[in-house]
C-alpha cells in the first residue's frame, strides 16, 4: 500500500500541496491532469527524485520519504522512455538487475521471463534507438518491473505514441497489470485513458487533488466546474457484453441495449463522445443503430456550444451548438429523441 | 548537381575574401613544414635538446591533462547538472585564462605557488617546487588549457538527458554509481574531444610558461618546452627557427587530426 500524507513539493513558479492519496495494494492508480499541473513531480517526488518540502511518502507501512530513490524500491517509466541509448535492449533490462549483483545465469532467466511478458524477446540485441515508440515503452516497462519493484510509476506512457499503438499499449499495460499486480500510478491528462485503465482515478488542479474516485463516480458526481470539464466531455458506461446480429455486440448498461462493434464480451466499460449524438422531437429514420427515446434533465451552457443530458435512465451526455438547442426548442423536462452509431461507442 | 546559375555579385565578392582569408592561415604553416627538407627535419629531430624538448612537451601537456580530468570533469558536471546563484559568474571565471596575456597568467601563478608564498611553501614541504621545474610547466600548461575542456565536457553532460541519471537510481543505482555508468559514458565523447583540445592548447603554450619555467630538467635533461626552443632558436635566426617550428606545427597538427576525427565518428554515430 501507498499512502501519500500532506506532501509539498515546490515547482518553481507554484506548489503542489496536500496532496494525500491511499493506493492500495495492486491497484491501478491514475492521476489526471492537465498538461503543467506537476504530473511528472509528483511521481518523482514520491520515487524520491525531486526535493519534497513538508508531508511524507508510505510504502507497504514504511516511511520513505527521506529514503533514497536506489533504496524505495520504485520503478519509472517516463513518456520519452529514457531508454540508456549506449547499451542494448538486454543491457537496459539488465541494469538494475546487474546492480544487484544477481548472478549470471538468474539475470538472464529473469530478463527472458520479462521479455516474454512484454512481448520483445526478438528485441534483446537490437540498440534502442533503432526501435519504434512502442516497442521502447516496452522495452522501458520491462527495464522498470524486472527489478520487482513495490510500486510502478508511469510518466504519461502512451502520450508520445501514435493512436493505434496508444490502444494496443493501453491493451498490454492492463494485461500485463493484471498478471504481475504490481501497485500501479499511472499520470495522465487523457481521460478516455484514465477511464481505460484505472481502477481509481484523482484529479490533480492547481496545485492539489480535486477529487479521488472511481471513474463513474467522476461522471456522476463531479465535485467542481474542473473535474466536470474533464469528466463532462465523455459518456462513460460499464455493462455487459453479448452477441447481438450481424457481428453486433449487444451492450446491456442497465435497462438500455446498446448496439456497439466490438469483439469484447462480458463486463466491459464503454465510452460515448457527447457530439457523436444526435438531438430530435421524432425518432430520425437513419443508419444509425442507436435510438432511444428520452427526457431532457439538465442543459449547461458553455457559449457556443451546450451540454445537454437526456436521461432514460442512464444519463447521456449530448453536445449541441446554441442554434440547434433554439430550433429544438428543448427545455428541462421536454422528452427528446437521441440516435448515434454503432460505431460510436468505443469500447475500453 | 545543380542548375548552374549565374553567381551574383556577392557570392563572387563573398568566396573571394573567404579565400584570402584560408590562404592567409594555410600559407604559413604549409610554407614553414616545407621550407624544411625531410631530411633537415630529420637531423632537427636527432639533435638531443629537440628530441628531449618534445618529450617534455607531449609529457607536461599530458600530465596538465590528466590533472585537468581530475579536478575539471567533476567541476564541469556540477556546472552542467546544478542550478544556482552566481553560476553564470563562475563560468565566465573558467573562460578568464583564455582572454589574459599569458605572460600574465605565468606571473600570477607564481604570486600563489612561487616558493615565497603560501600555496608554494604546502608543495616545498611535500617536495614539490615550481619555479623552473617540469611541475611549473604543468601548471603553468593547465592554467591555459583547462576551460576548453571544462566546457567541452559541460555540453556533453548537458546532452546527457538528467531522467537517464533518475531511471537509473531507481533501478538501484547510487549517485555514483548513476555517474559512471550513465552520464560518464554517454559524456565521453565530448570530455574525450575536451582532452584532446586542451592536450593540443598545452603543447603550444609559451608566454606562461617562459615566466614560470623557462628551462626544466627532465630525465637527466635541462630543456624547455618547444615553443620556447622555437623563440630561442629564432635568436640565431629563421634559418635556425625554422625546422623546429615546423616540427611543432606538424606535432600540433596531428593531435588536432585526431580531435576532428573523434568528432566526426561522433556525428556519423
Amino acid at each position: 500500500m501507498i499512502a501519500i500524507k500532506k506532501l509539498k513539493v515546490n515547482l518553481g513558479g507554484f506548489t503542489l500541496q496536500d496532496i494525500n492519496l491511499d493506493i492500495k495494494p495492486g491497484e491501478y492508480f491514475i492521476i489526471l491532469g492537465p498538461t503543467g499541473a506537476g504530473k511528472t513531480v509528483l511521481l518523482e517526488a514520491i520515487a524520491g527524485l525531486y526535493p519534497v518540502l513538508e508531508g511524507e511518502v508510505w510504502i507497504n507501512g514504511r516511511e520513505v520519504t527521506k529514503l533514497n530513490p536506489e533504496k524505495k524500491g520504485i520503478g519509472i517509466v517516463y513518456q520519452d522512455q529514457a531508454l540508456f541509448p549506449h547499451l542494448s535492449v538486454e543491457g537496459n533490462i539488465a541494469f538494475g538487475l546487474r546492480l544487484r549483483k544477481y548472478p549470471k545465469q538468474e539475470i538472464k532467466a529473469k530478463i527472458a521471463a520479462m521479455a516474454e511478458t512484454v512481448g520483445i524477446p526478438h528485441l534483446l540485441k537490437r540498440s534502442p534507438v533503432t526501435l519504434s515508440g512502442g516497442e521502447r515503452q516496452k522495452v522501458a516497462l520491462a527495464r522498470a518491473l524486472v527489478t520487482e519493484p513495490k510500486v510502478l510509476l508511469l510518466d504519461e506512457p502512451l502520450g508520445a505514441l501514435d493512436p493505434e499503438t496508444r490502444e494496443r499499449m493501453q491493451r498490454e499495460l492492463r494485461e500485463v497489470h493484471r498478471r504481475l499486480k504490481v501497485t500501479t500510478i499511472h499520470v495522465t491528462h487523457d481521460f478516455e485513458e484514465a477511464v481505460a485503465l484505472g481502477h481509481r482515478v484523482a484529479v490533480l488542479n492547481d496545485g492539489s487533488i480535486a477529487q479521488v474516485g472511481t471513474p463513474e463516480e467522476f461522471l456522476r458526481q463531479p465535485s467542481s466546474e474542473f473535474v466536470a470539464r474533464f469528466a463532462l466531455s465523455r459518456n462513460i458506461f460499464t455493462g455487459r457484453a453479448e452477441d447481438g446480429e450481424n457481428g453486433c455486440a449487444l451492450i446491456d448498461i442497465g435497462g438500455v441495449r446498446l448496439r456497439a462493434i466490438t469483439e469484447s464480451r462480458g463486463e466491459v466499460r464503454l465510452s460515448l463522445r457527447p457530439e457523436d449524438i444526435l438531438i430530435s422531437q421524432e425518432p430520425l429514420q437513419s443508419t444509425a443503430r442507436n435510438c432511444f427515446q428520452g427526457m431532457v434533465t439538465d442543459i449547461a451552457d458553455r457559449g457556443s456550444v451546450v451540454y445537454v443530458t437526456v436521461t432514460l435512465p442512464p444519463d447521456f451526455v449530448c453536445l449541441i451548438t446554441r442554434q440547434a438547442l433554439d430550433e429544438l426548442e428543448l427545455r428541462k423536462g421536454v422528452r427528446a429523441w437521441i440516435t448515434f452509431k454503432a460505431s460510436a461507442i468505443h469500447v475500453f | 548537381m545543380g542548375i548552374w546559375r549565374k553567381p551574383d555579385s556577392m557570392s563572387i565578392v563573398f568566396v573571394v575574401l573567404g579565400t584570402l582569408m584560408l590562404l592567409f592561415i594555410f600559407v604559413p604553416l604549409i610554407k614553414t613544414i616545407f621550407s624544411s627538407s625531410p631530411g633537415t627535419l630529420w637531423n632537427t629531430l636527432l639533435g638531443e635538446d629537440v628530441y628531449s624538448s618534445i618529450l617534455l612537451t607531449i609529457c607536461a601537456a599530458l600530465m596538465a591533462t590528466l590533472l585537468g580530468l581530475l579536478l575539471g570533469v567533476p567541476l564541469a558536471y556540477l556546472l552542467a547538472r546544478r542550478q544556482f546563484r552566481g553560476k553564470r559568474f563562475l563560468e565566465a571565471i573558467i573562460d578568464v585564462p583564455i582572454v589574459i596575456p599569458h605572460s600574465a597568467a605565468g606571473v600570477a601563478l607564481l604570486f600563489v605557488f612561487g616558493s615565497n608564498f603560501l600555496c608554494g611553501k604546502v608543495f616545498h614541504g611535500i617536495g614539490i617546487d615550481f619555479f623552473r621545474t617540469f611541475a611549473g610547466i604543468v601548471i603553468a600548461m593547465m592554467f591555459v588549457s583547462v576551460p576548453f575542456l571544462i566546457d567541452s565536457a559541460k555540453e556533453g553532460f548537458k546532452a546527457v538527458d538528467v531522467r537517464l541519471e533518475k531511471v537509473a537510481r531507481t533501478l538501484g543505482a547510487s549517485p555514483w554509481s548513476a555517474f559512471f555508468r550513465i552520464s560518464l559514458p554517454l559524456a565521453w565523447r565530448s570530455i574525450f574531444a575536451g582532452s584532446v583540445l586542451m592536450w593540443a592548447r598545452g603543447l603550444s603554450e609559451f608566454g606562461a610558461i617562459v615566466i614560470i619555467a623557462y628551462s626544466a630538467s627532465f630525465f637527466g635533461w635541462n630543456t624547455k618546452v618547444l615553443p620556447v626552443l622555437v623563440a630561442d632558436r629564432f635568436d640565431f635566426g629563421l634559418e635556425y627557427a625554422g625546422p623546429v617550428a615546423a616540427l611543432a606545427i606538424l606535432i600540433s597538427l596531428i593531435a588536432f587530426i585526431v580531435l576532428r576525427t573523434i568528432a566526426y565518428r561522433g556525428e556519423k554515430a
